[in-house]
């Protein structure tokens, strides 16, 4: 037994010993063995592996992470430009609608959208885009694809997309964009867009309903899109396609620059569709063929994903258009230059924010984010509240970055509640009121670490009808104080709640005490502190707040049915126009009877009206002076407590460069810079192993044993 | 011997349909199909339409234990049971939500849950044992008294503080080991080296004081004192014949636990972003995936009952006065 104890032991030393013996040829704690000295390669983590890489199916953030840097769709967001612009991707051009009217004939360009029968979008894309190198294109000497008709068993030694010997390319065609609009309808995908697109493309609903019907007739054979017809999406010429849009849908544009619309080869989905192919997850789903500038050559969310440079990219220019502050951000400097500049991405899993934050600070992550476990140690504020570095951050030359993020937090009250709903006066005084009590300044700086600005009504900065300053505030919560904006007095509160009938908190005609209903996901003790501030908030008025704390599944419920009363809830911009948040007010989408996106209920005729009208105007002043109207009735309404538009803070170290946060475009890995030379450096003199603790444990060892050994010999000499 | 394990691997059976059963409707009762379509499909964009399509695409469209609409043994076939449950006898998993064979995951996370389970086992199992043999070697001495306390001060200590402190100090601070992370071949070790050595740590004040205890009662026994009085050396008669006694309830601990080495450890690995089998379970309790969360309960439960037969037959391989009919 001691023997085999013995022989273990030298093992398991000898294997210690040899495992930092490899790692001695860099630092010992280079969590990546074998990476070569200066590499073009950035490394990044994920903390959460993505559930689909099929454009027609991902829609999550930390997938298009990957989908953007794969998959083309025709248009792209400009990189540095402000307010966010399309430009072209593959497309020769940004397309511009023709409008028709029932009968086809042309429709001049101001056409008000009630005599819009149909919106023509046609697209050409560039000649010459070649697809990623994939078995899926790959002929024989006779021309006939070598990997479509295969045996299980032939797949049967396959286990990823390279063990394939040969690989091949294709030119890019129009008929591959229609073939993913087809995608999107087909049953077996569950595309989350497919219902909203097939409210706009001309004939989606019914091919949804003739593949499902195939789907059923022959579950066990794979569709054939290319035989089922599409009226609203056809191919014109083999670099030109058509789609049709139903009535006047101006915000389609932006859909265009989604993955969704990423072109998808039939040889990819034939190519997966082979028996024991799924088996090995080799499906579309995870192993994505596109023609961007990077393909997904490792793929083990798992552990990590490796997108590597796409030899075949048809190549791009860094742009050469920004504002000063760009210029003098250094944003320019690499303007015209060919794009992409890292060789490879590395991404590697890291569920938890220390280690993840550990790597950061000893250079093997290029960039973070800032978890609140963090935040102190990254960032403080000036005294006038401008977030700066720490000096160790700024000493290991790592640079912040922040942003406002289009989205928006608040507190929503269901309008169909008989205390805090409808949209009388009183009811209107008591919604105000509370929206002055509920402190967001406070929240912001409390629990935000000061990640955020107070919002002023439902659209963020950064999209058309925002309005910046004292200009832009909502006059029923804030006021201007010499140019400041100002929250309004808890005096002023009070007296709007009287003037709703609750005087000091109660009801003016039974005297029982207000009693408000807060519905929430949050729960444990890390929310305690949170929602103790909710209701700390309401006793400032002397109304009681009830916390109701459930899951997701509990609190999807009761908004769809309309159970809760006040509930907190946000939204995140699919695409930079107003209309992607006023149509969360907008009366025909209440989430009950419609189960639409209004989770409040909010259904006013005026509002409903101007945004019929203004979502399908072009921005300008008159599209302005319409928004205008409308925030002025969200926010006398105040249907929600207009909380807070986050704001994002991100880290990157000083050899990264070409970093400007763009919350639309999702294929910005092109543009990134690295320069791996002072990265070598920075990191060997930040990880110079430290060995006296190993001395020193060893030392404390014997210090402990050589008693024990003294005190056994002297014990068995006595028993001799 | 072998009509026993068979026998016992035949009452495993209804076991494990009891056990299916019970998962299946525990996870139900919380999160209908419904549910868990929504969860899927997002916050965004989700319509009934998408909901229902998503059911067809998973195979949540039938009824849960009963089909009214079929007749004969489609009854209870054409259900979300049967279609989910039977396939797993034969250890058929089928796919979790996000369309990965969980099969193929099982099987490819199983070697770094075990490369990292293993050698704590192993490890933890020898200095467990070493550390309470020299407290028995050192009983009623100041030695043994510190070991104790120190015993209880380790078994004091939260498990995830090992996990920061050890990430902080020797990774963070000292820049000895890669803080997170796995690779393959001869490259792995150095990956490996940290979680061990916190998992070994960690498990020594419970594990040595157990063994201890167990030490003490059999070096009280009259075959010790016949023993010494031969002439054997302390040394002789704690590892020749105090270990060899103890081997017994050291044995009921440990190879019970063996089979489950597979399962992984839940904290270890998303700590050190261990790609395992304990990460894989957490990531579909959260998403509520429970294709995966079935499988893996199944699993738990299958490798339970191996390590509980592999109990018993340790014992008669251990002492021969056990026999298995």
């Amino acid at each position: 037994m001691t023997r085999i104890g013995a022989t273990l032991l030298k093992t398991v030393l000898l294997g210690i010993g040899l495992s930092l013996l490899a790692g001695c040829s860099d630092n010992w704690n280079n969590p990546y063995p074998g990476s070569a000295t200066q590499a073009n390669v950035l490394y990044s983590a994920f903390s959460e592996r993505p559930k689909h890489l099929d454009p027609a199916r991902s829609y999550a953030s930390n997938e298009v992470e990957f989908t953007g840097q794969i998959y083309e769709p025709p248009l792209q967001y400009h990189f540095l430009k402000r307010p966010y612009t399309l430009i072209p991707l593959t497309a020769e051009g940004v397309p511009q609608p023709r409008y028709l009217d029932a009968t086809g004939n042309v429709l001049p360009d101001n056409t008000p959208a009630a005599r819009i029968a149909e919106s023509v979008y046609e697209v050409r894309i560039k000649p010459g885009v070649q697809y990623q190198p994939h078995p899926a294109f790959a002929r024989d000497a006779a021309g006939r694809y070598r990997y479509h008709a295969m045996k299980a068993t032939e797949v049967a030694g396959k286990t990823q997309v390279s063990d394939f010997e040969y690989a091949g390319t294709r030119e890019l065609v129009a008929a591959d964009y229609v073939y993913q609009i087809k995608r999107l309808a087909n049953p077996k995908l569950s595309s989350p867009i497919f219902g909203l697109m097939a409210e706009h493309i001309v004939g989606l609903k019914a091919l949804g309903e003739s593949l499902e019907q195939a789907a059923r007739a022959q579950p066990d054979v794979e569709l054939s899109l290319n035989d089922f017809p599409l009226a609203g999406a056809e191919v014109v010429d083999r670099y030109t396609y058509r789609i049709r849009i139903k009535g006047k849908y101006p915000q389609f544009i932006y859909w265009l620059a989604m993955p969704f619309f990423a072109p998808v080869p039939w040889e990819a989905e034939r190519f997966y569709a082979q028996p024991g192919m799924a088996e090995k997850n080799l499906t579309l789903d995870w192993q994505p063929v596109g023609t961007g500038p990077y393909y997904l050559a490792e793929n083990d969310p798992n552990r990590r994903m490796v997108l590597k440079k796409n030899p075949h990219f048809h190549g791009e220019t860094y742009p050469v258009e920004g504002d000063a502050a760009d210029q003098q951000a250094g944003l320019l400097a690499d303007a015209g230059k060919s794009l992409p500049f890292v060789d490879a991405a590395v991404f590697s899993l890291e569920k938890e924010t220390i280690p993840y934050w550990s790597k950061f600070l000893q250079g093997y992550y290029d960039s973070s984010g800032i978890s609140s476990d963090s935040f102190d140690q990254a960032v403080q504020f000036s005294a006038g509240g401008d977030p700066k570095l720490t000096d160790s951050m700024r000493k290991r030359d790592i640079r912040l970055f922040t942003t406002v993020e289009t989205s928006i937090s608040y507190v929503g009250f269901n309008m169909l509640d008989p205390v805090v709903g409808g949209l009388g006066k009183d009811r209107q005084k008591l919604r105000q009121a509370l929206s002055i009590a509920f402190d967001y300044d406070e929240f912001i700086s409390i629990f935000r670490n000061g990640r955020g600005i107070p919002a002023q009504g439902p659209i963020p900065p950064g999209l058309f009808g925002y309005v910046d300053g004292v200009a832009g505030l909502n006059p029923y919560v804030y006021e201007n104080k010499g140019g400041e904006i100002q929250r309004r007095s808890l005096s002023t509160a009070r007296k709007l709640l009287a003037e709703a009938g609750y005087p000091n908190g109660r009801d003016a005609k039974t005297g029982a005490p207000l009693v408000l209903y807060f519905d929430t996901m949050a729960s444990g003790p890390d929310a305690k502190s949170r929602l103790d501030w909710m209701k700390k908030q309401l006793d400032k008025l002397n109304v009681q707040l009830v916390v109701r704390g459930t899951d997701y599944n509990r609190f999807q419920d009761k908004i769809r049915k309309g159970n809760a009363q006040m509930f907190e809830w946000g939204w995140n911009a699919d695409y930079p126009d107003p209309e992607n948040f006023f149509f969360l007010l907008y009366g025909p989408h209440k989430k009950i009877a419609t189960g639409g996106e209004n989770a409040a209920n909010y259904d006013n005729p005026e509002f409903n009206r101007l945004f019929e009208r203004m979502k399908d105007m072009d921005n300008g002043p008159e599209r302005q002076q319409l928004i205008d109207a409308m925030l002025e009735i969200v926010r006398r309404d105040a249907p929600w407590i207009y909380a807070y538009y986050p704001k994002s803070f991100g880290l990157r170290h000083g050899w990264v460069h070409n970093v400007k946060p763009n919350l639309m475009a999702n294929n910005t890995l092109k543009y990134r810079r690295i320069d791996p030379a002072l990265r070598d450096t920075r990191r060997a003199e930040w990880n110079h192993p430290v060995l006296w603790p190993i001395v020193l444990l060893v030392g404390a060892l014997v210090i402990v044993i050589a008693p024990a050994v003294i005190a056994w010999r002297r014990r068995e000499r006595k028993t001799a | 011997m072998l009509a026993y394990i068979l026998r016992r691997l035949l009452y495993a059976i209804p076991i494990l349909i009891g056990v299916n059963l019970l998962t299946f409707a525990l996870f139900f009762v919380v999160n209908t199909p419904d549910d868990m379509a929504r969860l899927q499909l997002g916050a965004k964009h989700v319509t009934p339409d998408a909901i229902a399509r998503w059911k067809v695409e998973h195979g949540y469209d039938k009824p849960l234990l009963l089909n009214a609409r079929a007749s004969g043994s489609a009854q209870l076939t054409d259900t979300i049971f049967f279609k989910h449950s039977a396939a797993m006898f034969v250890f058929e998993f089928g796919k979790g939500d996000d369309g990965r064979n969980i099969g193929n995951e099982i099987r490819t996370r199983m070697g770094p849950s075990l490369a990292i389970a293993l050698p704590v086992f192993v490890i933890g199992l020898l200095v467990n044992i070493t550390f309470a043999l020299l407290m028995v070697f050192f009983r009623s001495t100041y030695l043994d008294l510190w070991g104790v306390v120190l015993c209880v001060v380790l078994m004091s200590i939260s498990g995830l503080f090992y996990i920061i402190a050890g990430q902080y100090f020797i990774s963070k601070l000292w820049n000895l080991l890669p803080i997170s992370g796995v690779a393959g071949g001869i490259d792995g070790l150095r990956f490996i080296v940290l979680p061990v050595l916190i998992g070994v740590v960690a498990g020594i004040g419970s594990g040595a004081r157990w063994y201890r205890t167990i030490f003490l009662e059999e070096i009280g026994k009259d075959y010790v004192r016949t023993a010494r009085a031969k002439g054997l050396s302390e040394v002789r008669v704690l590892f020749r014949h105090v270990l060899k006694n103890g081997m017994i309830p050291i044995l009921t601990g440990a190879v019970v636990v063996l089979p489950l080495l597979f399962m992984g450890s839940l904290i270890t690995e998303s700590f050190f972003g261990i790609p395992g089998l304990g990460s894989y379970t957490i990531d579909a309790i959260q998403a509520q995936d429970f294709a995966v969360v079935r499988a893996m309960v199944f699993l738990g439960s299958f490798l339970y009952i191996v390590g509980l037969i592999l109990t018993d037959i340790s014992y008669s391989w251990v002492d021969p006065r056990v026999r298995l009919q």
